[in-house]
């Protein structure tokens, strides 16, 4: 089955359909609007599940591989090059599931410009997609910046109280790290003559004394997206002051790219650094897991605390990113998605909370379980999840990335693990006091007797993610099947070159 | 006078007459139809452009080792020419609606081009000095167009008073090469420096007051100063004039003589040549960031982007980087100048008279009442900070690429963080027009918006579509030495 244009070609840019013809709507328009997006990111969410049909998902390398020169220029190529393997099969497919689902949630949160915000949104769906699948490093910078642009104006415009001064601090602080990784990108290509990356990892000898400088680099770029601990304080104000949609694409997906982009090229392209930087990225995303714990249990706002939280659900990724071993890297992809759904399903949440109340604040709740029944027996779900109960999708992550991570020889001590499992602990506590505060006890604010519980354009929006959570939760198998052949193949390459190099 | 000789400025000669009989038609075009004036300069433009495209691939050294014709040459007339006719496009309905309509004005350009042209084929110091003069004169007029209002004198007055200091430094140094060299011809001094017959210590102090000469020219700092006040006080389609064109210009002869005539200074000059194109690049970016009035926050923009267009330069200075420093540099300066002139576009639909309507907080709500322009500024503000998807970006790219390859990325790391830096206060733009309410008040006119959008089109699709564009620098530089 072919519809004459590339897969990967159609599902990147398949919402520039839909922007087209939003274009065309008046701005009055509102409902038709409304449903172009939407329409348009189910389209591209089936696109990405023709995707799904055509991967092979016991091959470890690059597959639906697309490559055509872009520009040539003397000593200077630079291809239009895409491909899809294990790595990023799952966060294409999550990227494609959670912007139908955030365009949905808008439907009453999002009056004001209505026109320009789905512009935005399926414009930062392109450049999402494209992080993911694209191949070539200039290529990868061109989509990696681009999608600040859509997620500023959503942040900058349709966000809450300090929203300005939460976009531009989005925009500089990716923007700080992202110039950095330009550089090392020039270099490279200064190097090899090629910014390709199946070429360049042929090729690794000729920059691999630059090594440790690139891995810096691109690092710094891809830790200030993560967030890692200390580069996170832009995430707190992009995700309180950002529209609800806005902040489950901003959780669900775009964190996912500092995670990805490690995952993509520094591991592979600069084996010897990323061992000699684990333990350090390791202890850093300690940190974050503890530091991100606390903090969060410190809040009142529940917004913040699901924004930290993230801070904290981060670090394990990072950590079993940097533990180097088949398992842990296999988990962290996992738990990449994991995040993605919990997290979103949290912000879904806490947006419908707001949009009943206008407050965020927990000592303005209380006891609405008896209220809102739904909704609790949802946010339950979801809190459960996103602190790991087994049986629920964010255990089969987390639990995956500690029991890699305690035998890792590259960090050479369970320590590591052993303080990071602190972290499942700490939040089960700031989750549970969260659900605790809000939707148990009695009734103490006499607004909430009048809540209405979720009507069924709310409960569609939260369904699909609770049905993953118990998939992933209960059978993650066909999961890991689709990672695991990549991630092995990464594991190995990073321990070859290391062999290579005693 | 051959024919090759006549060949080779038959643009300038056309545009020259061209001018001179506007003068004299202007005298019998009514005062309300002025715009015929406008129309035939820019069809009078458009024509040169033709006659220079006809020009592509000659190399010819003329006028006795006098001029050179060669394809970066024509690359850069043709750069002078388009601007100059979207620079007629943003002042056809500006002079109109701030009182200052003179049929004068289109022929003041015209000669400047005229000057411009002839200096990049200049291929001697004293042609250099005569087309700096034949160019900057009819600027210092336009820059007090305004009269009466103050501004606009005041810009006059200091554009003029700096322009003649600077061209005294360049006029010095010129004699002192001559002393050095017995010769003013690039040829001639070449010769001399490969014969080892110079006098090496007056030849670099006259090298090195040349470089202060172009350097006001071009606004590179410490020599930027005169630029913010003249940028705000012009008439604001003949500031994107300056910005775009002056600017092009002024690098072009750099290029020409430090690169042909003086390669081995140019490597000694080096390390101030740096410190000129770091300073600036810091200087103008963090000053642009107290700017509240837009054509200020322009001009200290530009004097950024002359960091910028330095840092090749630098990078031009080691022989095996010669050719693509300079295809990077005319690649920006392309871009460069698309972008300001949309931008510029943009300012001039938002100006109102007396000088209003240009402050920041004008701005507030373009983005919402006016999308199509507030789209455009934002798509200009984005390819000036070097964002992806525009052209700015692709050239930062080359600029910054071909600056690592050279050796220093020490100055590209400059340039990166500088740029950061200029994010924010072009991001600013961005918040007003977007993110803030407000009531703007815009002139619709289809000229400025036809150079505003499709200026706009023109950034995103090049960025696209890069190589086209790309190919034509790169043949520009072939024939330089």
């Amino acid at each position: 089955m072919n519809f004459g244009i590339h897969p990967l070609l159609l599902v990147t840019f398949f919402p520039l359909v839909g922007v087209l013809v939003i274009l065309f709507l008046k701005s009055q328009q509102k409902k038709a609007i409304r449903w172009t997006a939407l329409a348009t990111a189910l389209v591209t969410f089936a696109i990405s599940l023709w995707v799904l049909a055509q991967f092979q998902p016991g091959t470890a390398g690059m597959q639906l591989e697309l490559r055509v020169p872009w520009l040539r220029l003397d000593g200077l190529a630079i291809d239009f090059y895409m491909g899809v393997d294990g790595l990023s099969i799952l966060m294409v497919l999550l990227t494609a599931l959670l912007t139908p689902i955030a365009i949905l949630s808008t439907w009453s949160a999002v009056e004001d410009r209505v026109k320009g915000f789905m512009i935005f949104f399926l414009l930062l769906e392109v450049g999402m997609t494209g992080v993911f699948l694209v191949l070539d490093l200039v290529l990868f910078y061109v989509f990696w910046e681009f999608t600040l642009i859509p997620m500023y104006f959503l942040i900058g415009i349709w966000g809450g109280e300090r929203r300005i001064y939460a976009a531009v601090k989005f925009f500089l602080f990716t923007m700080a790290g992202s110039l950095l990784m330009l550089l090392a990108i020039l270099v490279i290509g200064f190097q090899t003559g090629t910014f390709a990356w199946s070429d360049l990892l042929e090729k690794r000898e000729l920059f691999a004394a630059a090594q440790t400088w690139l891995f810096l680099a691109f690092g710094l770029a891809f830790a200030i997206k993560v967030p890692m601990f200390p580069l996170h304080t832009w995430l707190p104000d992009a995700h309180v002051e950002a529209p609800t949609a806005g902040s489950v694409i901003l959780a669900g997906v775009l964190l996912k790219m500092g995670a990805y982009g490690f995952l993509r090229f520094n591991l592979p392209l600069f084996p010897e650094a990323t061992v000699k930087f684990a333990p350090y990225m390791a202890i850093l995303a300690i940190i974050g897991i503890i530091y991100g714990a606390a903090v969060s249990y410190a809040q009142k706002d529940m917004k913040k605390l699901v924004a930290y939280s993230s801070v904290s659900h981060l670090g394990f990724v990072v950590l079993g990113t940097f533990a180097l071993t088949a398992q842990s890297v296999s988990g962290s992809v996992l738990q990449m998605v994991n995040h993605g759904l919990s997290t979103g399903a949290l912000f879904l949440i806490v947006g419908m909370l707001y949009e009943r109340r206008h407050t965020r604040e927990m000592s303005a709740f209380g006891g609405v379980w008896k209220v809102v029944p739904v909704m609790g027996a949802l946010m339950l779900v979801v809190t459960l999840s996103s602190m790991g109960l087994p049986g629920l999708n964010g255990f089969v992550g987390e639990f995956t990335i500690l029991l890699g991570s305690f035998g890792s020889k590259v960090l050479g001590s369970p320590w590591f693990a052993g303080v990071a499992t602190l972290g499942v602990i700490l939040a089960a506590v700031y989750l549970l006091v969260m659900f605790e505060k809000v939707f148990l006890g009695p009734v103490k604010v006499e607004a909430n007797l009048a809540l209405k519980d979720l009507n069924v354009r709310e409960i569609v929006t939260l369904v699909p993610l609770l049905i993953l959570i118990f998939w992933i939760g209960l059978y993650p198998q066909p999961f890991f099947n689709l990672i695991n052949p990549s991630v092995e193949n990464l594991v190995s390459m990073v321990s070859s070159a290391l062999l290579a190099a005693h | 006078m051959t024919q090759a000789d006549f060949f080779s400025i038959l643009p300038i000669i056309t545009i020259l007459l061209w001018a001179l009989a506007l003068l004299v038609a202007d005298l019998w075009i009514p005062k309300e139809r002025k715009s015929m004036t406008a129309l035939l300069a820019a069809v009078g433009l458009a024509v040169g452009v033709g006659i220079s495209l006809s020009q592509v691939g000659q190399t010819a050294l003329t006028f006795k080792g006098m001029l050179m014709l060669d394809n970066f040459a024509v690359f850069l007339n043709i750069i002078f020419l388009v601007s100059g006719i979207l620079a007629i496009a943003l002042s056809y309905d500006y002079l109109k609606r701030m009182g200052i309509e003179r049929g004068e004005y289109y022929v003041l350009m015209m000669f400047s081009i005229a000057g411009m042209m002839l200096l990049t084929q200049a291929y001697n110091l004293i042609v250099v000095f005569l087309a700096i003069e034949f160019l900057s004169i009819p600027l210092y007029i336009l820059a007090g167009f305004a009269r009466p209002r103050l501004e606009s004198e005041e810009a006059a007055l200091k554009y003029f008073l700096l322009g003649t200091f600077s061209s005294g430094f360049l006029l010095y140094g010129i004699a002192l090469i001559f002393g050095a060299t017995k010769s003013t011809g690039l040829e001639g001094i070449m010769a001399s420096l490969s014969a080892n017959e110079a006098n090496l210590v007056l030849f670099i102090a006259g090298a090195s007051l040349m470089l202060v000469g172009f350097g006001f020219k071009v606004a590179v700092a410490p020599f930027h100063e005169w630029a913010p006040d003249v940028y705000q006080g012009s008439p604001t389609p003949a500031s994107a004039f300056m910005a775009v064109s002056v600017k092009a210009a002024g690098f072009a002869v750099l290029l020409r003589i430090f690169l042909t005539a003086f390669p081995t200074l140019a490597q000694q000059l080096m390390p101030v040549v740096w410190g000129v194109a770091a300073l600036t690049m810091v200087v103008g970016n963090v000053l642009a960031i107290n700017q509240t009035n837009l054509k200020r926050l322009l001009a200290y923009s530009s004097i950024a982007h002359a960091g910028y267009l330095m840092m090749a330069f630098v990078s031009a200075s080691n022989p095996a980087q010669t050719g693509q420093a300079v295809s990077a540099m005319l690649y920006y300066l392309v871009a460069y100048g698309l972008t300001t002139f949309g931008a510029w576009a943009v300012v001039v639909s938002l100006e109102q008279a007396e000088g209003k309507g240009l402050e920041l907080e004008d701005y507030a709500g373009v983005g919402q009442k006016y999308p199509w322009l507030g789209a455009a500024m934002l798509v200009f503000m984005l390819s000036l900070s070097g964002i992806p998807l525009t052209i700015g970006f692709w050239g930062k790219f080359f600029l910054f690429r071909t600056t690592v390859e050279a050796g220093f990325t020490s100055l590209a790391l400059v340039g990166l963080f500088t740029s950061l830096v200029s994010v924010f206060y072009y991001l600013r733009v961005v918040v007003y027009m977007f993110m803030r309410p407000g009531e703007p008040r815009v002139r619709r006119d289809g000229w400025l918006s036809l150079v505003a959008v499709g200026a706009a089109v023109a950034v995103v699709l090049l960025s696209v579509l890069p190589s086209r564009l790309l190919d034509m620098a790169a043949q520009a530089v072939l024939r330089l030495q």
